[in-house]
């Protein structure tokens, strides 16, 4: 009996030590990584999905009530999320995770942004002016996000502090393998000219050596309409592009239509974790990314 | 490394000789293929190590990586020192119209105590009256953190000749377990339209309910503090509770000590899978009225005064629901949105003829007074494009049970039943700017069928507005 006690009581704790840090991450990508590196220690809500577009959210009732619960704010930052994220915080009542506190972090503040805006004017459209923020898909970023992540979490669970950092340790000898090995199969991608939907993939043009040349959409968030895809078209006349890329998010209606016009294949990339069935986590998103990279070229 | 898998395979078939168990066998396996992938990762890691160890000894930097391209340490963009740093948040709503509709001298529901105009400026027309061209005020607003504890904003609306103060409040930032509290002049939380300045309306105006409940300026706004709270659940629910000024139409400004309104609201919401989401709300607002003026017609015809004092309260419920394929409303997506009133109020009716007309109420009577009127409105606005959407309004309010006592038989009581249906297309080119076209049947003027059209432009320059439910 009392052993059947002494048990139920070992189940109990067990049981609330799953949840030692609540995490709400604003993507995919961040919350799948609060995942690897906090493992049964962290409970992780997932803001967005992969086919949501992340500037265009609201503050939904749902993410107010996990904004209240949550211990550990994952963002992007960077301005991604400034349409809906401020206004959750604010409303949330909860000060742990207010921008400032430890309980607040911000991915993009830990790496080297590309782009960033020398003037800014919405006259180019839906500019960020601390640069570009899809920072993800460089895995040098991951691994960096990944390493301030690990101590941000230890910080704030300091009983379970070894735990993160014996999860980040694995995680960054399995991504520095996987990143070995897509440096090597990503070599036929140096210097490919692609064409993208909107700039969701800078960091990962840059990683590879591929060149951007032109993007769909005529200025950031403004839709294409015919006119303005007929006018690329003609430009890419002289040096046509391997690729037209864009992500699960975005229509497939303006690559499509320039792919068929133009017969340069449109590839759809799963751009963050779940975007395709493939991509059901980090290295499944870069595995898959490069295969359909790789597909796109022949 | 083989023969040390080689090894365990040896060992692992030992065991199994001895307890050929399916279970135990499985767990062999996997032990050995995580001291394999382990094995491997380790020595992945070691290589890269060495790669780079050499690459770092190789002589005078060899081909160091672009800048640009190494994602090393953040690089702190030129350090602001000037004070502008610490400016607010500055964003403009610039918003105007093209209207068409009959000329009404007095434009009001009919059936409904008037709730006195907005009129910006003495002997101007009422906005809700102009036609042709006009601007309506202009919105000017400033937001910012205080400090670590606290934000404040302020929304001025700008018009000829004069800047009002439409809110001006502070927030808490730090107050833990849910608990919100602002204090000033905010729009309150009742409803779910009220706390929406006009240019995040989906219509050109407000719906007759808003305008019936607090006049044309449509929205309830006060003096005073909010608590909100907030469940920690997984579904949404959101308490609050309000005291204030209730200088306001339905009440008026009685210079006293103490709060002259109290408001309540909650509300519950949530989503249902990824492409639904919803909030439904129930709010509560109480406030007192001395000597509210409105003008009546006697039974004559002739124009009368009426003055109210009493009690005013309302109910509101309200239910938004939208749909996003994926919950991507990028592309397409619906919103619906419906809230229901019923108000109550008892106290006095003073009947005047402050214009020497002749009317019915020379001798100035007072008679008690009570009311019990509701009504309704629902909206679908669906958008099918990035650029375009179009929506539907239908709203109907009752005049309900007016019971004016002696007074009853010297004012003309109108029964009636107020009805508008409204259509509208609206155009955005980026999330900031916004052109619309919108046609009204308003029949809330009994024996007036207005049909109204309006072209209306919102654009908003500055800050980057906030995405509200």
């Amino acid at each position: 009996m009392k052993k059947f006690i002494f048990g139920a009581f070992l189940a109990l704790t067990v049981a609330f030590a799953h949840a030692d840090l609540k995490v709400f991450a604003t993507v995919p990508e961040w919350g799948a990584l609060a995942k690897e590196i906090g493992g049964d220690k962290v409970r992780v809500y997932t803001a967005t999905n992969a086919f949501q577009d992340p500037h265009r959210i609201e503050a939904k009732p749902s993410l107010l009530a996990q904004a209240r619960q949550a211990n550990l704010l994952v963002a992007v930052g960077a301005d991604l999320e400034v349409g809906w994220l401020p206004l959750v915080l604010r409303d949330s009542g909860n000060p742990a995770i207010q921008a400032g506190r430890p309980g607040y972090f911000e991915a993009a503040s830990v790496v080297n942004r590309l782009d960033v805006p020398t003037s800014v004017d919405r006259a180019h459209g839906d500019v960020h002016p601390a640069g570009n923020p899809h920072i993800h898909l460089d895995p040098r970023n991951v691994l960096k996000v990944g390493e301030a992540l690990a101590k941000r979490m230890a910080e704030l669970d300091a009983p379970n502090a070894a735990t993160y950092q014996a999860g980040f340790t694995a995680f960054a000898g399995k991504w520095q393998a996987a990143m070995g090995r897509w440096e090597k199969t990503a070599a036929p991608l140096k210097g490919v000219p692609v064409v993208v939907h909107h700039q969701s993939f800078v960091y990962l043009t840059r990683w590879l050596g591929m060149s951007e040349v032109a993007a769909l959409e005529p200025k950031p968030g403004i839709e294409p309409t015919s006119s303005q895809l007929n006018a690329l078209l003609a430009r890419q006349q002289t040096t046509p592009p391997r690729m037209i890329l864009r992500t699960a998010y975005q229509p497939e209606g303006p690559s499509q239509w320039l792919a068929g016009k133009s017969g340069i294949p449109a590839v759809l990339l799963p751009y963050t974790v779940g975007g395709t069935p493939e991509a059901g986590d980090l290295v499944g998103l870069f595995d898959d990314t490069l295969n359909r990279l790789l597909k796109g070229l022949r | 490394m083989h023969k040390q898998f080689a090894a365990a395979a040896m060992l692992a078939a030992a065991f199994g000789a001895q307890a050929a168990d399916d279970t135990d066998l499985a767990a062999i396996r996997a032990q050995i293929a995580d001291m394999k992938q382990s094995y491997e990762q380790r020595i992945a890691a070691l290589e890269q190590k060495l790669a780079q160890a050499e690459a770092q000894s190789g002589a005078v930097a060899p081909a160091a990586p672009p800048a640009d391209n190494s994602p090393a340490s953040p690089s702190p963009r030129s350090a602001a020192t000037s004070a502008s740093a610490f400016n607010p948040e500055v964003s403009l709503i610039v918003q105007g119209q093209y209207r068409q509709m009959k000329s009404v001298a007095e434009r009001g529901i009919t059936g409904f105590f008037p709730a006195g105009g907005h009129a910006h400026g003495d002997g101007a027309i009422e906005g809700i009256n102009k036609r042709g061209f006009s601007v309506d005020h202009t919105e000017l607003v400033f937001a910012a953190n205080v400090d670590p504890n606290w934000r404040a904003q302020a929304i001025l609306g700008l018009a000829d000749g004069e800047v009002e103060v439409e809110e001006a409040w502070f927030q808490s930032l730090g107050l833990g377990n849910g608990l919100g509290l602002k204090g000033g002049r905010f729009f309150s939380g009742i409803g779910y339209l009220n706390e929406q300045h006009p240019h995040a309306w989906d219509f050109a105006d407000a719906p007759l309910m808003y305008q019936a409940l607090f006049g044309t300026h449509a929205n309830y706004g006060q003096d005073g503090v909010q608590l909100k709270w907030l469940a920690p659940t997984d579904l949404f629910v959101e308490i609050g509770a309000e005291l204030g000024r209730g200088a306001n139409f339905p009440g008026t400004d009685r210079n006293g000590n103490g709060a002259g309104a109290v408001a309540a609201f909650a509300h519950v919401g949530g989503d249902v899978g990824i492409a639904h989401s919803w909030r439904a709300g129930l709010s509560y607002l109480r406030t007192r009225a001395s000597e509210r003026e409105g003008h009546f017609e006697d039974v004559g015809g002739l124009e009368a005064q009426g003055l109210f004092t009493g009690r005013s309260s309302t109910w509101i419920a309200d239910f938004v629901w939208k749909w996003a394929p994926n919950g991507n409303p990028q592309q397409r997506n619906f919103k619906f949105q419906g809230e229901y009133f019923q108000r109550r109020e008892t106290g006095n009716l003073s009947c005047l003829d402050e214009e020497a007309v002749g009317n019915a109420c020379a001798a100035e009577p007072t008679a008690a007074y009570r009311t019990r009127q509701s009504g309704w409105y629902a909206q679908g606005v669906y958008q099918f494009t990035p650029n375009w959407r179009a929506g539907l309004r239908y709203e109907q309010l009752d005049s309900g049970t007016r019971d004016f006592g002696a007074i009853g038989s010297l004012l003309a009581v109108d029964s009636y039943r107020p009805k508008k249906a409204t259509a509208m297309v609206d155009y955005n080119w980026s999330e900031f700017s916004r052109m619309r076209l919108q046609f009204a049947q308003d029949k809330s003027m009994q024996g007036v069928t207005d049909n109204q059209w309006t072209l209306q432009y919102i654009m908003s320059l500055g800050a980057h507005g906030a995405h509200r439910f």
